[in-house]
């Protein structure tokens, strides 16, 4: 019989945590066949966050790092000069990279840091239990905002991809999501793009995934990824924001 | 090799390098920026890095992950830094990687002042951070113990993947002595098998983890650690001690303080006093069992700190009531004198305290 799909080498046979209809899994697939892919999964160094996939160490078939929150791209920092020649990643989300980790990313992107990091956007904390993340958008309830996202209180919900993009180290900038087969397909293609960037030592690379969180959102899966297309993207824009032509052109081969 | 004339703070950075430390993260506080100006200099001469993090968060984190990569990795600061770093040491203490951490100590609370203190002593012997953890303290009280120090941390970090911490103080930052660099004595280093390097395709995975989710691994994981930290109270313990078989009054001091204190000792015994001394060496693990070597007729025991009595509590645990303990500081930036101490001890002796 013809195999038509294979499961990665990239990730282990580790049943995951995941809630039912979290895109974590998805986003963890995608990163791990591209690890594969590029064959480097054997040399790859992965730094994991706390929060939701504050447990990605079991789950990615490499040498694996757990972080403190937010500080995965100091703690990648670290491994990365001392192992220029390994290839090193960051798995992060929002309220690891876009609170408590602000000063870690903007720096490791202004180094131009050569390490790859993966932000995984889902509007909330999700570990903790669906309180309000830097990334809530105005109007969303959180628990720890009952009555909804209030801009005059807590201000304007944080748009990581472009600030990052205002920064000349980071080299490779993107934000998706993986809704359909065809974001997915998009998305993929864009980790892929960011990797190359690190191990063609260009620079800082990030990809932002816009996820959903249907545990805490209190949605089916289903309505969970219609509102993040209603809500999430007209407010976090897909597309690419920055990369180096020159890694476009390999791409594109 | 020729003694050379170098600033304690330019020492140790000269040290971690004869250590075979390449990897350096740091960030600018008074008054230990000396160290990470040396190693700024030195490390790209022998293809090593030194890098400026955002903050000493960053930088402790920074040193988690290079430690985790397998490297020789120092970081150094002086007390607020120090507190910064706690969060990063805790998780290496837990994830049980070996690397340097220098404490060159002013005075506190809060922002405090750049002058010398020792207040940090409860900060660095009990934790630091969260959890039930230690780091190796190491206090030298001349310029050529700090450089034996800084080249044996390394090893002993090594030896046990633990973080080991140097503890000084302004001063001994900021003095010049002669100093030679000597090979410390030769232990067998177990290999770094737990290493990020890359599977390369030849083995699992490694993990470098502190998170236990459950109570049963995590206490099991708890007891590993206090083994090895007993074992480290057995084997590593280092205190220097003077005439406290015949003295009336023991002085227990340490790092710049103990020189003080001495040349006190040296005072008093012109004048027929006979005063001992305990010096601890290692802070943690702390040498309760020198104290009972005491002659049975001491008097009482003076510990002499630059604080407002921190050690003072290990004495007292040291002693359990068979002397009465008393206490000298001066905190803020401010030093004892030796005129000082010698007042406080015939004051003992005279049974006015």
């Amino acid at each position: 019989m013809a195999v038509v799909f294979e499961k990665t080498k990239g990730l282990t046979d580790v049943e995951t945590h995941y809630c039912p209809g979290c895109t974590h899994g998805i986003i963890h697939r995608l990163v791990a066949e591209v690890l594969e892919e590029l064959g480097v999964l054997d040399e790859t160094i992965g730094v994991a966050p706390v929060g939701c996939s504050v447990l990605a160490y079991k789950y990615f078939n490499c040498d694996m790092h757990e972080a403190a929150h937010g500080r995965a791209p100091a703690v990648a920092t670290g491994i990365k000069r001392v192992r220029p020649e390994n290839f090193v990643f960051t798995y992060q989300g929002d309220g690891d990279l876009a609170s408590i980790g602000t000063a870690e990313i903007v720096h490791a992107a202004h180094r131009g840091e050569k390490i790859s990091t993966i932000f995984v956007n889902n509007a909330i904390y999700g570990m903790t239990g669906g309180q309000m993340a830097p990334t809530t958008l105005v109007g969303q309830k959180a628990t720890t905002a009952p009555y909804g996202r209030d801009e005059k209180h807590c201000g304007k919900p944080i748009r990581i991809a472009e600030m990052l993009a205002t920064i000349d180290g980071a080299k490779f900038v993107e934000r998706v999501t993986v809704t359909s087969p065809a974001h997915v397909r998009k998305a993929k293609k864009a980790i892929k793009e960011c990797f190359q960037v690190q191990l063609e030592g260009k620079g800082f690379g990030i990809v932002e995934v816009l996820s959903t969180c249907p545990t805490n959102w209190g949605l089916t899966p289903v309505e969970a990824l219609k509102w993040l297309e209603d809500n999430m993207i007209p407010y976090y824009p897909l597309g690419n924001f920055r990369r180096p032509e020159e890694v476009v052109s390999s791409i594109q081969k | 090799m020729a003694k050379v004339l170098m600033k304690g703070n330019e020492a140790i950075g000269a040290a971690a390098i004869e250590a075979g430390c390449k990897y350096f993260f740091g960030y600018p506080i008074t008054p230990q920026s000396e160290l990470p100006e040396y190693m700024a200099r030195e490390l790209p001469k022998i293809g090593g890095i030194f890098l400026q993090a955002e903050s000493e968060i960053a930088a402790i984190n920074m040193v988690y992950g290079a430690a985790g990569a397998g490297a020789r990795v120092m970081t150094s600061s002086s007390s607020p830094g120090i507190s910064l770093k706690q969060e990063g040491i805790t998780y290496i203490a837990g994830a049980e990687l070996p690397c340097v951490i220098v404490n060159i100590m002013r005075g506190g609370p809060g922002l405090g002042s750049i002058q010398p203190s020792q207040t940090d002593y409860f900060q660095a012997t009990r934790g630091g951070g969260n959890g039930d953890y230690r780091v190796v303290v190491l206090a030298p009280s001349n310029v050529q113990e700090l450089v034996d120090l800084v080249i044996e941390g390394f090893d002993i970090a090594d030896q046990y993947r633990n973080p080991v911490m140097i503890l000084g103080d302004g001063m001994i930052g900021q003095m010049m002595e002669p100093v030679e660099f000597k090979k410390p004595k030769s232990r067998d280093l177990p290999e770094k098998d737990w290493a990020t390097t890359g599977t390369g395709g030849k083995r699992k995975p490694n993990i470098i983890n502190s998170l236990y989710l459950e109570a049963e691994e995590l206490e099991e994981h708890n007891k590993k650690l206090q083994a090895k930290y007993n074992t480290i109270k057995e084997n590593e313990v280092k205190v220097e001690s003077y005439n406290i078989e015949n003295a009336d009054v023991v002085i227990a001091a340490y790092g710049t303080t103990a020189r003080i204190a001495k040349t006190a000792i040296s005072q008093l015994e012109k004048e027929g006093y006979k005063v001992g001394l305990i010096r601890p060496i290692t802070l943690w693990p702390y040498p309760y069992d020198e104290f009972e070597k005491i002659n049975d007729k001491c008097k009482g025991i003076l510990t002499v700190e630059m604080n407002t009595g921190q050690m003072v509590d290990d004495v007292k645990i040291a002693v359990k009531g068979k002397y009465p303990v008393h206490f000298y500081g001066r905190t803020g930036g401010m030093v004892p004198t030796p005129g000082e101490i010698v007042e406080k001890v015939k004051k003992i002796y005279g049974g006015e305290i």
